[in-house]
């Protein structure tokens, strides 16, 4: 049924698409972009990873064995930027690209030369700071926070920083309207909002929570801009300004900027669990509106970040309540998911498995940052390894495992053939013993009493620091199997089927295989929508 | 439960939780948790780690207990087969929003009692300005007129240079130890008055329990109060990313009694002891900077 509606579009294929270079320079395709922004997060990822291991070489036993501390800390400060700017939010870009039309029944994004435009200003943006590696002063080495007056000791890197870091904002707030308006205007006739699909939703609320922050993070570094070169002291004490501010101004963007990482994951698990637990997302209206709530908490907690910096007691016991709030909602969508595959019928392809890694490893930092939220203790815990577990238990196994987890679960609608299973499975097993390794010691370093950021320590944390090394390269290692599956998917896979995973719902399933170059010609018919977009 | 028993059980679930509880023999390895510490506050400190970290196990037992039941109970290779009308029970969801609200009221409820101990610096009996820059620390005993710098030990120093071919674990309490350190005595309330001459940096000694920021333009309060019979050297670092050698600013506090601190007090003003001329000029510099910047208006 569902293929016979399209069907007649899949014949005739008047996919007008340049070729080679042209294909991908002028592309206003949704598929096209997607796939490059999902290629370049990829090549971001295998180049921040890289430096994630030199600094994990130099931690494997204290002394300084590799590199200078400058250096070291240009890398920590790299890493970060690449991680956030380059990997994660440009992979989710690329997700939403491709499948935001697919799910709401639209031929294409809405603004498609828009869409060009936001996906080639990072190139551009990310040349600009990787250029910084070789300039007089070395790359940006005070921390992807850029907090001054630190941040403003820099070399020549700082205007190349600053400037990368203003294309960066403005590539993801035009994404970001770009998924707006298409998930409010070429939503197909008859799919009300409380019909759409979750990850839709979460990508939704991702867009607003982008054009509400990352002008403020503009408007915080145009400032360091001006206090650099123009004598302005917005954060100069000497000149009456405040370096606390800033880190004000930087969390107000900061907070929202971490669910900007982890919504989308919160939307790509919720199709996920539901298709390989047979059974429909459990509290569909419950996970949307705990979403929006959590939304709303991120821009009233951005100084959980910073308890250290003396605040008076009033603040530091505002901020930990609201802090300790986000329980509340974050609590619900993992017992809506708990309860999805209650009484399901669960089996265990590779990208269910990446989206259990998740249920676990997330809860296991939403743990960490439940701890973090207690004001008295975290005067102990900030600054410290527990805080390097905490923020990356949710981050890698977090966002990056549902990332992957996407990527498998709509590779074969994407490109027609499917990934192999045994590999696809041995990755899942590598990434999570080694991820593990990596970060879980990092909470007992912390505790103990190690510093984040530095580039050598006190032989009390030889032991643990030794394992995590280990950890990180077995993690960064396997991930080339990543890469070997889905180039290997894409070259030479098998044909995958119609319906490749027999409980998935959802338009996008509706669509011949691979989906056609423009998604929905037409719209999908009310029948279609009602059987796909709720089960 | 007593506090022995609690701390064993505290490791050993650390241990498995991390799953290398084999490797717990080695003595470092059991460096799992945070100190104690040997002051009012940090106790109290410890205490709600504690008292969070065990909710966060029940929290865990009872979240991840249900996701193993279901994945091992629901497998369809066991011929599993799901209940489709399951897609929402108000009465779940409200069990499980309140809950976590009441859990959370009776974690605040302790938490806020602490910080407003913390945050209480009346009575103070020693007043110290530490002025952190890069990279070391500035100790001025207010009041005193003892002042001098604290840097990292010459012999870490040796050892950390890149290449220096000196085996770390070859050196005394490596990058954890200083020329000059903090003296203060116990049993007395110490307040300690943080500013930065250039860029942000944090004093942080674990076992005192807490750290706070050193901002340049800013004068931050901490105060400690060490407990009688504590006496000895306790070791820190700086906390706060501060430039190319943040990783080698330690924090030493050298804890004696009473009589001992006078005594020492007493040897400085009178110039027998370390502190340089140089230094002490430099320091002269240092105050009058921070003494005129505003008072940091800061909301």
């Amino acid at each position: 049924m569902a293929n016979s509606a399209t069907h007649d579009h899949a014949l005739d294929h008047h996919d007008h698409k340049p070729h080679g270079l042209k294909r991908w320079l002028y592309a206003t395709n949704h598929k096209d972009i997607g796939t490059m922004y999902l290629v370049f997060a990829c090549v971001m990822f295998f180049l921040g990873g890289t430096m994630a291991l030199v600094i994990r070489a130099e931690l494997f036993q204290p002394g300084l064995q590799f590199v200078d501390p400058g250096f070291y800390n240009s890398m920590t400060t790299m890493h970060a930027l690449l991680m956030i700017f380059g990997a994660v939010m440009p992979a989710w870009t690329g997700l939403a690209n491709w499948m935001v039309p697919m799910q709401v029944g639209a031929p294409d994004m809405a603004l498609p030369r828009l869409n060009n435009f936001s996906f080639w200003l990072l190139p551009f943006a990310f040349t600009l700071l990787l250029l910084t590696l070789f300039v007089p002063g070395g790359a940006p080495a005070g921390g992807w926070t850029l907090y001054p007056p630190l941040s403003l000791q820099a070399g020549d890197s700082f205007p190349l920083t600053i400037f990368a870091i203003h294309l960066l904002g403005i590539s993801s707030i035009l994404g970001a309207i770009n998924v707006v308006v298409t998930i409010l205007n070429m939503r197909a006739p008859g799919m009300s909002l409380l019909n759409m699909p979750l990850f839709c939703w979460t990508w939704l609320i991702t867009a607003y929570l982008l054009i509400a922050v990352m002008p403020v993070l503009a408007g915080a570094v145009t400032m360091l801009l001006t206090d650099y070169f123009f004598g302005t002291s917005f954060f100069a004490a000497s000149g009456g300004g405040d370096p606390v501010m800033f880190q004000h101004i930087f969390w107000f963007f900061g907070h929202p900027e971490v669910y900007i990482l982890i919504l989308p994951a919160f939307g790509v698990v919720s199709e996920i669990i539901p298709t390989f637990s047979r059974k429909p997302l459990f509290g569909y209206e419950s996970m949307v509106f705990a979403t929006a709530s959590i939304a709303f908490l991120s821009f009233i907690v951005w100084a959980h970040h910073m308890f250290t910096v003396g605040m008076p007691l009033a603040g530091q016991l505002f901020f930990m309540l609201s802090t300790m709030l986000i329980a509340v909602p974050t609590g619900v969508k993992v017992f809506n998911w708990c309860a999805t595959m209650w009484k399901g019928s669960i089996s265990f392809e590779t990208p269910m498995l990446f989206a259990v890694a998740f249920l676990f490893l997330f809860t296991l930092g939403g743990l960490s940052g439940l701890m973090l939220a207690i004001v008295p203790a975290d005067f102990q815990y900030h600054d410290s390894y527990f805080v390097v577990a905490h923020f990356h238990y949710v981050l890698v196994p977090g966002a990056i495992f549902a990332i992957m987890a996407g990527v498998y679960y709509w590779l074969p609608k994407w490109t027609g053939r499917m990934y192999n299973e045994k590999i696809g499975k041995l990755h899942f097993l590598l990434s999570t013993i080694g991820v593990n390794v990596l970060f879980f010691p990092q909470h007992f370093l912390g505790l103990a009493g190690m510093p984040r950021r530095i580039p050598d320590y006190s032989t009390q944390f030889a032991d643990w620091n030794m394992v995590s090394s280990v950890g990180a390269f077995l993690f960064g290692v396997s991930q080339l199997l990543f890469v070997y599956v889905i180039w290997s998917a894409v070259r030479s896979g098998e044909k995958a089927a119609e319906r490749p995973w027999e409980g998935a719902h959802g338009l996008e399933w509706q669509l011949p295989t691979p989906a056609p170059y423009h998604s929905w010609e037409t719209p999908p018919s009310r029948p279609i929508i009602s059987h796909g977009a709720m089960l | 439960m007593t506090r022995h028993a609690r701390t064993a059980l505290s490791a050993t679930a650390f241990a498995i939780l991390g799953s290398l509880a084999p490797l717990a023999g080695h003595a470092e390895w059991g460096n799992l948790n945070m100190p104690v510490g040997v002051t009012v506050l940090s106790k109290e400190i410890h205490a709600l780690h504690m008292t969070i970290f065990w909710w966060c196990v029940a929290i865990g037992v009872f979240v991840f207990g249900w996701m193993i039941w279901s994945l091992v109970a629901f497998r369809k290779s066991q011929g599993a087969k799901p209940d489709t009308t399951m897609v929402h029970s108000t009465k779940a969801e409200i069990i499980w929003t309140v809950i976590p609200v009441v859990i959370l009221v009776i974690m605040a409820v302790p938490a806020a009692r602490t910080l407003i101990a913390i945050e209480d610096t009346r009575n103070t009996e020693i007043s110290i300005k530490v002025t952190g820059q890069q990279w070391k620390w500035h100790y001025d005993y207010l009041g005193e007129d003892v002042k001098f710098f604290s840097s990292l030990a010459r012999a870490s120093d040796e050892a950390r240079q890149l290449g220096s071919g000196v085996n770390p674990e070859s050196v005394e309490n490596y990058l954890l130890d200083v020329d000059n350190p903090l003296v203060v005595p116990e049993d007395t309330k110490v307040r300690l008055l943080l500013t930065a001459q250039d860029v942000i940096h944090a004093w942080w000694v674990p076992a005192f329990g807490m750290k706070k920021d050193a901002i340049p333009g800013n004068v931050n309060e901490l105060w400690f109060k060490i407990d009688k019979g504590k006496t000895g050297l306790y070791r820190g670092q700086c906390a706060e990313l501060c430039g190319r050698d943040h990783g080698f600013m330690p924090v030493v506090v050298k804890v004696v009694t009473k009589d001992e601190y006078r005594i020492w007090l007493a040897g400085q003003r009178a110039g027998t002891s370390t502190p340089s001329e140089a230094s002490t000029e430099l320091t002269a510099d240092a105050a009058a900077a921070v003494a005129a910047l505003p008072a940091a208006p800061r909301g």
